[in-house]
C-alpha cells in the first residue's frame, strides 16, 4: 500500500468517517450554516450553540460527504466544544496550515490550541492530495459561516 | 500523413470481412497514452468527460500555426483565402458526418453547451408565455440551465421526463407530456452518467406529431456510432470536438436550413453581418449570421482532422469495439463485490456509473488514481439525476476507441485496493 494513502485514509479517519460523532441536530442551537462543495455535491450543515458568554456550547453537523469530509466534521466538532469565537476561528487557521502547508509545525500554534490541532493533525495527509484539501476544510468553512451568520457557504 | 490505427489493407487470414481494428494500433496515434501517472501507466477512462487527441489532430492544427495561418473570410491574400477554403472545408465534412443534406446547416459553436444556448436564445427567445419545452431527467447541466434562463426571460413552462429505474427513457411518460403547448422538446441521445442511448427516432416521431421541434444533445453519441440526422429527422442537433478527439473550443450545431433561415441572430459583431449603417444592419445568412467575431479557426482545422481519423477507423468498427468493452467491464465490475451500476438500460453507450458499497466515489477516485487510473468522481453536472438515484455522487468509467479490457482489469484491480483500505 502506498504510504500517501496510508497517511491520507488512517484508521482514526476511517472510523471518524463510518461512526460520525455529532451527527445529529441539536434542539438548542442557534447557529447553522450549509457548507457545499460542488465539486463533487458534498454538504454538511453545522450548528452551533453559542452560549451567552459567546462560547461554542455545543457542536454538531448533518450531512453526507466522503470520508474526509465527514471525518473532518466529526472530529470538528469534537474539538470546538467549550471553546470561543475567537478560537474557533483561530484553530481553523491553523488547521488549515497544517492540511496545506508541507512542514507545518505544530509549536507554532498556541500552546491553548496545542492538544486540539494534535487530534487534528491525522487530517495533514490531505496535503498530499490537493483537490481534497476543500473535503477536509468543508465542515470549517461552514463553521465559520455559522459564527458569521450566514446560512451558506460553498468552497469554490 | 499519421499512420491510423487500423490493420494492413489485406486482410487477416481468417477474417476476409472488414478491416480488422486493432487497439495496440490505434493507441499509437494517442501520444499522451503512453504518460504515467504516480509511476503508473496512464489508464485513462474519461473520454466521455473529453477524450484524448491523436497525433494527426496535434499536426494538423500545428501545421496551420507553423505555415498557412490568418484570419477568415476577410483577405484579400492568399493566406486567408487558403484558410477560409480549409476553414469551410471542415464546414462540409461535418455536414457529411451527420448527413445533413446541406454545409448551411452547420453552426460552428464554441461547444454543444454554447450550441443549445444559440438555440434557446434565437429560437427560445420567440416562445410566449405559457408554451412548453420538455427536458428529460437525466439531462447535462448544459441542457438543463439554458432553458430555466429562457423560463426566466419569456414564462414559459418546463416539463421534465422522468427516467426509469434502469436508466431508460420513459417514452410512454414524455407522450403524455407533450401537448399542444409543446414548442420544443431538448433531449440527450445519449446520457454521460448513465449510458442510456434514447429512443431519439421515436422521441422526435412523437414531437413532430404534437407540433414540436427537437434539439438532440449528442455530445455523448456522436462519439459512440454512426448519426444520421435526417434519419433521426432532429431539427438540431448539438455536439463538441473535444469528445470526438478533436480540440476543446469547437463545437457544432446543426439546425434544418428552414429554421435557421427565420432565426434571428444569438451574438453580434464581425463575420456575422450582410451590412451595417447605424440607421440599421442586416444579417448574414446562415451559418454565418450565427457565427459572430473570428471563430475558432484552426479549431475547426482540428476538428476536421478528427472526423478524419474517426471515418478512416469507421464509426461501425469503433462501436464493435466499445460494445466489447461495455460488456467486459459491466462483467468485470460487478464481480467487484459490493459494487453496483447506476444505469442498467439495454441500449448503452460505453459509459458505468458505479457506487461501491459505503465507500464515497470521491475517495474512489483518489485512491484509483494512485493505481494511473483516470476516472471522473463526482454529479457529472447532472444534479437532478443523482438526486433521482438517492446518491451524491457516482464514479464512472467512460471509454473510448483506444481502451482495452487489460485496463478495465486495472480498474477493478485498483477497485480492490480501495476496499482493501477501507476495510
Amino acid at each position: 500500500m502506498q504510504d500517501v494513502l496510508r497517511d491520507l485514509y488512517q484508521e482514526v479517519i476511517l472510523d471518524h468517517g463510518r461512526h460520525p460523532r455529532n451527527h445529529r441536530h441539536p434542539p438548542a442551537a442557534n447557529r447553522a450554516a450549509r457548507g457545499y462543495n460542488p465539486l463533487c455535491g458534498d454538504q454538511v450543515t453545522v450548528y452551533l450553540e453559542c452560549d451567552a458568554a459567546g462560547r461554542i456550547a455545543d457542536a454538531a453537523f448533518e450531512g453526507k460527504g466522503c470520508a474526509i469530509s465527514i471525518a473532518s466534521a466529526s472530529m470538528m466538532t469534537e474539538v470546538l466544544r467549550g471553546r470561543s469565537e475567537a478560537e474557533a476561528r483561530r484553530l481553523f487557521e491553523i488547521f488549515h496550515r497544517l492540511c496545506t502547508e508541507d512542514g507545518f509545525d505544530l509549536e507554532q500554534a498556541e500552546i491553548a490550541d496545542q492538544e486540539a490541532l494534535e487530534r487534528l493533525q491525522v487530517l495533514a495527509g490531505v496535503r498530499a492530495f490537493p483537490v481534497r484539501v476543500k473535503c477536509a476544510t468543508l465542515a470549517w468553512h461552514a463553521m465559520t459561516s455559522a459564527l458569521d451568520g450566514e446560512t451558506q457557504t460553498t468552497t469554490e | 500523413m499519421t499512420k491510423l490505427g487500423l490493420a494492413s489493407t489485406a486482410p487477416l487470414s481468417g477474417d476476409n470481412s472488414t478491416l480488422a481494428f486493432d487497439v495496440e494500433r490505434v493507441r499509437k496515434d494517442f501520444p499522451v497514452l503512453a504518460e504515467h501517472v504516480h509511476g503508473k501507466p496512464l489508464v485513462y477512462l474519461d473520454s466521455g468527460a473529453s477524450a484524448q487527441k491523436p497525433t494527426s489532430v496535434l499536426e494538423a492544427m500545428d501545421e496551420v500555426y507553423r505555415t498557412s495561418y490568418a484570419n477568415v473570410h476577410r483577405g484579400a491574400y492568399y493566406f486567408s483565402q487558403h484558410l477560409t477554403e480549409r476553414y469551410e472545408g471542415v464546414r462540409t465534412k461535418v455536414a457529411s458526418f451527420l448527413n445533413a443534406a446541406s454545409d448551411q446547416e452547420i453552426v460552428f459553436t464554441r461547444n454543444a453547451t454554447e450550441a443549445i444556448n444559440l438555440v434557446a436564445h434565437s429560437f427560445g427567445n420567440r416562445l410566449q408565455p405559457g408554451d412548453e419545452v420538455i427536458i428529460s431527467e437525466m439531462e447535462h447541466h448544459a441542457n438543463i440551465v439554458p432553458w430555466q434562463l429562457l423560463r426566466d426571460r419569456t414564462g414559459i413552462n418546463l416539463k421534465v421526463v422522468p427516467v426509469a429505474d434502469d436508466g431508460s427513457f420513459r417514452l410512454a411518460a414524455y407522450e403524455a407530456l407533450l401537448g399542444p403547448r409543446t414548442r420544443l422538446v431538448a433531449i440527450t441521445h445519449t446520457s454521460n452518467v448513465l449510458g442510456t442511448v434514447t429512443p431519439m427516432k421515436e422521441i422526435v416521431r412523437l414531437a413532430h406529431k404534437a407540433g414540436a421541434r427537437v434539439l438532440v444533445d449528442g455530445a455523448q453519441a456522436v462519439v459512440h456510432g454512426k448519426v444520421d440526422v435526417r434519419d433521426l429527422d432532429a431539427d438540431f442537433y448539438a455536439f463538441t470536438g473535444h469528445k470526438l478527439y478533436g480540440p476543446t473550443a469547437i463545437g457544432v450545431l446543426y439546425g434544418k436550413a428552414e429554421l435557421l433561415k427565420d432565426m434571428p441572430p444569438f451574438l453580434g459583431g464581425g463575420d456575422m453581418i450582410r451590412m451595417v449603417s447605424f440607421a440599421g444592419t442586416t444579417y448574414a445568412d446562415p451559418p454565418h449570421r450565427f457565427e459572430a467575431g473570428t471563430p475558432p479557426i484552426v479549431e475547426a482545422i482540428g476538428l476536421g482532422a478528427a472526423i478524419d481519423y474517426v471515418n478512416a477507423i469507421g464509426q461501425d468498427a469503433i462501436a464493435a469495439h466499445e460494445a466489447g468493452l461495455l460488456a467486459y467491464a459491466t462483467d468485470r465490475l460487478l464481480q467487484v463485490e459490493g459494487l453496483s451500476i447506476v444505469g442498467t438500460a439495454k441500449e448503452k453507450a460505453s459509459i458505468v456509473s458505479f457506487m461501491l458499497d459505503g465507500i464515497h466515489p470521491h475517495d474512489v477516485g483518489t485512491i484509483v488514481d494512485r493505481e494511473g487510473v483516470a476516472i471522473r468522481v463526482g454529479h457529472h453536472c447532472a444534479q437532478p439525476l443523482m438526486e433521482r438515484f438517492g446518491v451524491p455522487a457516482t464514479a464512472r468509467a467512460s471509454m473510448g476507441l483506444y481502451n482495452t479490457r487489460a485496463e478495465i482489469d486495472v480498474l477493478a484491480e485498483a477497485l480492490e485496493k480501495v476496499k482493501e483500505i477501507f476495510g
